[in-house]
């Protein structure tokens, strides 16, 4: 073994140190964080935090129940709403306008938004929907979540499209097909498992969004069904109650944090299998 | 090289039995761009119903390029433009008014790649039928069986018509994708160098249904591979630099070609 090949086998052995290092670096406090979560959290999960209201002022007790309901309602109608513009931006980006010089434009203002800090959305959709409709409600907080998935999901459209092969779609329109049913049938069906991924990536980040819904749905002590009205939800509860003085509303907190977590967990996890799926064909 | 390219190969007395045949596609003056590059530099040749025309030359000669024009594929892309005439059936496909897709249903095309749609072997070939067709179930059952049939895999996937397209080794795609273009029957069927990413037997397998194809169909292959030309096709096209250089009967080509160039390039000294 000569001295030049000694040296370069220990700068790669200090070099790969540094690497794992760095790695254990991330993850110990990812580890920690899950840590204390799991363990303040599932502390206080009982069957009462699913069936019982958010505690009004100076009463103790309570649960989550509708604000786990109004984070599922404006969660849903958000990404029903931002998902199907997303796609169909995505479609015109990677197909009708790929060569078109206004899909620079749109991509360059999308990653824009993809990259937009929520609270101006919040602020946005505030402006823009709650003052003129007099009122904080369910709607504005699940358009303005909207908002947040809609660059998200252009996003991993247009990319899982791309990765499409032109092959596939010139052997589509050689069949005589025309352009829709192109996408539709055939670039759409190929790049399913990775639009999918991306609209469950994109619920996930929304599902623990604070700042559009401070704004928007702001909050509600009842149990409300109607998305006219104020609405209450798992984050902005979180932030009210962790501020508190009372212990139960604390732990209701971290319960909140928990069930957000294991939710964005769940959906992350459902993905990564999709994807999985993806890549064995 | 002049006087080929002016003589009309199907009159010419250097192939006595064309005459005796229809040219289905017609090419005259055709040049093609990419852009500014210009790829085709006026060619004229004539394509013959029930034949098939094999096109060689070194890569880059244009004659991928010249398959495409004539199902039009260019027009996915933009900056690819072709100007001069391709008469099918005495109809110019350049013009601007020409249905694309109903050009590309008349005339097929069979990749260099195999490529199966992300569906079952069954779906695979109803999917382009249902497209122009509207058939009972069983109708298209026995579409789907005459296309495999036609394509020789019928024996090897008859019994997992239910499995995706994507399940079968590349040879078994190639035949799916040939399949897939006679069931819609087509008049013209186009191939890009079909086997070039196929085995030896499986390449043997797609050489002997061209063979059969030829009764029914109009056929143009482009191949890398000479021994292919000269076994598959009836006439042979010799490309260069975007030009044709010679175009003849393939025994003659490969055995007495009038230009140095196609001798050259026939003998393996460049390409």
């Amino acid at each position: 073994m000569n001295a030049l090949y000694a040296s370069r086998r220990r700068r790669d052995f200090s070099i790969r140190v540094l690497c794992y290092a760095a790695t254990a670096l991330g993850l110990i406090w990812l580890a920690l964080i899950l840590f204390s979560l799991f363990s303040n959290g599932f502390a206080g999960l009982s069957w009462a935090v699913f069936t019982q209201m958010t505690p009004p002022p100076g009463s103790t007790d309570g649960g989550l129940a509708n604000a786990i309901f109004g984070s599922i309602a404006m969660t849903s109608l958000g990404v029903a709403i931002g998902a199907p513009l997303g796609m169909l931006a995505g479609v015109y980006l990677a197909e009708y306008g790929r060569y078109e010089k206004l899909s620079d434009v749109v991509r360059f203002i999308n990653d824009i938004l993809l990259s937009a800090p929520s609270i101006i959305i919040g602020l946005f959709v505030y402006m823009a929907v709650v003052k003129p409709t007099g009122g904080f409600s369910g709607y504005a907080g699940a358009l303005a979540l909207a908002v947040i998935v809609v660059p998200v999901v252009v996003r991993t459209t247009e990319d899982m499209l791309l990765l499409v092969p032109n092959t596939l779609r010139e052997a589509a329109s050689a069949l005589g097909l025309p352009r829709s049913l192109v996408i539709k049938r055939i670039a759409l069906r190929a790049a399913r498992a990775g639009v999918i991924t991306g609209v469950l990536l994109a619920t996930a980040r929304v599902a623990g969004e604070t700042a559009p819904l401070l704004f928007t749905s702001l909050s509600n002590q009842f149990w409300s069904v109607n998305m006219g009205k104020a609405m209450a939800n798992l984050p902005v509860t979180i932030n009210a109650f962790v501020q508190s003085p009372y212990e139960t509303w604390r732990q209701l907190a971290w319960t909140g944090a928990l069930l957000i977590t294991l939710a964005v967990l769940t959906l992350n996890i459902v993905a990564r299998v999709l994807g999985a799926e993806r890549k064995q064909k | 090289m002049t006087d080929v390219m002016t003589k009309d190969p199907l009159t010419s007395d250097a192939s006595p039995p064309a005459s005796a045949v229809d040219a289905k596609v017609s090419i005259k003056n055709l040049d093609f761009y990419y852009g500014e590059s210009r790829a085709l530099k006026d060619v004229n040749l004539k394509l013959e119903a029930n034949r098939v025309t094999a096109f060689i030359g070194p890569s880059g000669c244009g004659k991928s390029t010249l398959l495409r024009v004539l199902n039009r594929m260019y027009d996915l892309y933009p900056g690819q433009r072709a100007t001069g005439q391709v008469l099918l059936d005495g109809k110019n496909i350049l013009d601007p008014g020409v249905d694309l897709n109903l050009l590309r249903a008349r005339v097929g095309m069979v990749f260099q790649k195999p490529t199966p749609f992300p569906m079952t072997i069954y779906e695979n070939i109803a999917f382009g039928v249902r497209l122009y067709e509207k058939i009972s179930k069983s109708e298209m059952d026995g579409r789907v069986e005459a296309a495999l049939k036609g394509a020789a895999l019928w024996g090897e996937v008859k019994d997992k018509l239910d499995a995706s397209g994507l399940s079968l080794s590349g040879g078994q795609q190639q035949r799916l994708c040939i399949a897939r273009t006679v069931a819609i029957r087509p008049e013209v069927i186009l191939f890009d160098e079909p086997c070039s990413a196929l085995d030896p037997i499986s390449t043997a397998k797609i050489e002997e249904l061209i063979d059969e194809l030829k009764s029914r169909y109009t056929i143009a292959i482009v191949t890398h591979n000479m021994q292919q030309a000269a076994r598959v096709s009836d006439r042979t096209a010799f490309m260069y630099l975007g030009e044709l250089i010679e175009f003849d009967d393939t025994p003659r080509m490969f055995t007495s070609p009038a230009q140095q160039r196609t001798q050259d390039y026939i003998t393996g000294r460049f390409g």
